[in-house]
């Protein structure tokens, strides 16, 4: 017990020394959280518009108004010619422009019907499409309002509740995946350099001619790490709740029995990275190719696995961090229980053993 | 085997793949001799003593070290032994002192025991001023002797030493062969690799391995004059281009 303890005390030494690696495991974390929470956003907010009114009626108003005191938009000017807006666009302020036809009101009362052209700016087709929706709801709004009382024959609308996010916030989307993509590269690269350093300076010929078996030096290496995630994964968490009032509905215990599964996943990751790197260099860049890319790519943090070709849903799968990140968006948004994720939670079993036994195979315990 | 030898090395071969790296060695080292492991790079000795030191396994013979065999009772030799690297063998990042206790602790040594270890070690040393400073610091022939010290740590009854000396000034060369000396007077055989033909001479018996096999062994003042030479020099280069 004693010689453990000497060897994660010599383990901490080595990491607060180095103040990269320091940095990488506490600034890292916290930089990427406030980076997604805040900089990396799909809503919109305060999106500057231009009006081209020929109506100029009493209907017109109303609408301008409704969406001038929304707080997804701001009405930031107003032209008198289609000629204009092209080069609002260009401009490059304005995303969208609400073209109303000549005779709004009367065309309204006459015909029953009436047609504004909505003309938003697609060089960015996913803000275009959610600043159309937005307004497409503000006038579907608009138009219960003049038809309430009245009794219409036939009358479909649709109800929609965003259910786990019903406003939508992308924090509840990103948190999830920052905290595994952070998890698995401090786990995995770190401890896969930490092991490959001693290899590359040749101190791990000296730890193997001790009495230590390698199984000792390895989980000697790789227990100081497991506190650092978890340490980590705390941090991650509580900015999540505090900063971005995220919520976690399930309980707190799971997630952060889950999160400690997850961890000791990464670092077998690692362990297994550090068998088959030689050098710190090599390992740092099987870490970010081998592990960060996919984890990003194709783990359904960013891109939807169901609307991938079917050869990346399968590749998908044999990505921890995909079944990780289902079971705390599970904990965390829908507040489920073990029994709902248990599945995930095997799977993550059975990938951390397959890569321990993995690495003890490839582990040179006598070093050739 | 008799009961006095340390190092009895029988048959001894180490193959990879077709390649045959150490070619049937045998021979033993008494308890406190400064046993010289001689050779051209390539010549197969690190692997020899990787067998010796328990981290690499031999593909045929056998090897005892201070009385256990290195195959069936690796883990009593390696509590047995001492071992310094070519490379560097301290962490860098650590203090001199840090450096002594994490390989105290790692050799099962109790807290005190590490304690008044380490004093004794900074008073042999004369490292007062520096045992808190990191080891990265440090001159590198000042390294090589505090490496030397924390392989001692543990008591071993032999210490491994390859190339304990490579890139390191003459002067402090000199100190560490005195530091050998005083160990070897208390008893620690010493096993050493090294490519100075002048610390060849400092030693009780010198091996020669040329090609993966032993094509000299004795003391360097019998080989001198079996070659018929004056130097350890003349006798490395003459035997070498032999064979070749």
């Amino acid at each position: 017990m004693n010689r453990f303890i000497g060897f994660i005390k010599k383990e901490f030494y080595h990491i607060l020394r180095d103040r990269r690696s320091l940095f990488i495991l506490f600034g890292m974390p916290i930089v990427q959280v406030m980076l997604f929470g805040f900089a990396i956003t799909n809503e919109i907010n305060n999106v500057d518009i231009a009006i081209l009114d020929h109506s100029k009626d009493v209907n017109t108003k109303e609408i301008i108004n409704k969406i001038a005191t929304s707080k997804y938009f701001s009405i930031k000017g107003f032209i008198s010619h289609e000629d204009e807006i092209e080069p609002t666009f260009r401009k490059g302020k304005i995303k969208a422009v609400l073209n109303f036809e000549k005779d709004f009101s009367k065309n309204l009362v006459t015909q029953k019907k009436a047609t504004v052209q909505i003309l938003t700016d697609a060089t960015d087709p996913n803000t275009a499409n959610t600043i159309s929706n937005y307004i497409g709801s503000i006038l579907q709004n608009y138009q219960q309002e003049l038809n309430q009382g009245l009794n219409l024959p036939y009358q479909i609308i649709p109800k929609t509740r965003m259910v786990f996010n019903p406003e939508l916030k992308s924090v509840y989307m990103f948190v999830p995946g920052v905290m595994t993509i952070i998890l698995m590269l401090v786990s995995a690269m770190m401890t896969s350099i930490s092991i490959t350093k001693e290899k590359e300076l040749g101190t791990m010929e000296i730890l193997l001619v001790s009495p230590l078996n390698p199984f000792q030096v390895i989980v000697g290496k790789v227990v100081p790490y497991i506190l650092l995630s978890i340490i980590n994964a705390v941090v991650i968490i509580l900015l999540s709740i505090f900063v971005f009032k995220m919520p976690v509905q399930g309980s707190l215990f799971l997630l952060g029995a889950e999160s400690t599964l997850f961890i000791i996943n990464a670092l077998s990751l690692g362990i297994l990275i550090s068998t088959i790197a030689a050098t710190q260099q090599a390992a740092m860049m099987t870490s970010l190719m081998g592990l960060m890319l996919p984890v990003i790519l194709l783990s359904g943090f960013i891109f939807p696995i169901s609307s991938m070709p079917l050869p990346l849903q399968m590749i998908s799968n044999i990505i921890p961090a995909k079944w990780f990140i289902i079971i705390i968006k599970g904990i965390m948004l829908k507040g489920v229980g073990l029994a709902y994720v248990w599945k995930e939670t095997v799977i993550l079993i059975g990938m951390t053993i397959f890569f321990i036994g993995l690495s003890v195979k490839k582990y040179k315990i006598r070093l050739e | 085997m008799t009961k006095d030898n340390m190092i009895q090395v029988e048959n001894l071969t180490k193959m990879f793949g077709d390649f045959t790296a150490v070619n049937n060695i045998s021979f033993e080292v008494g308890k406190g001799e400064v046993f010289g492991f001689l050779g051209a790079n390539g010549a197969g000795k690190t692997t020899a003593m990787k067998m010796l030191i328990g981290i690499s396994e031999p593909s045929h013979g056998n090897a005892t070290v201070a009385g256990y065999n290195v195959l069936t009772q690796a883990e009593q030799v390696k509590k047995n032994i001492g071992y310094m690297s070519q490379r560097f063998s301290l962490y860098n990042d650590l203090t001199i002192k840090e450096n002594i206790v994490f390989f105290g602790g790692i050799y099962g040594l109790s807290s005190a025991d590490i304690k008044e270890k380490s004093q004794a070690m900074i008073n042999e040393l004369g490292l007062h001023d520096m045992a808190d400073s990191l080891v990265g610091s440090l001159p590198l022939g000042w390294k090589q002797k505090v490496a030397f010290s924390v392989a001692l740590l543990h008591n071993p009854k032999i210490v491994f030493l390859d190339e304990p000396t490579g890139g390191v000034d003459p002067i402090t060369r000199r100190q560490f062969w005195e530091m050998i000396y005083k160990q070897a007077n208390r008893g620690v055989t010493i096993f050493v690799t090294t490519h100075y033909m002048d610390e060849a001479e400092y030693c009780d018996r010198v091996s020669i391995m040329v090609a993966g096999k032993i094509e000299a062994l004795d003391t360097p003042k019998n080989l001198k004059h079996q070659f018929q030479v004056d130097s350890m020099n003349q006798v490395f280069l003459k035997l070498a281009r032999n064979i070749e």
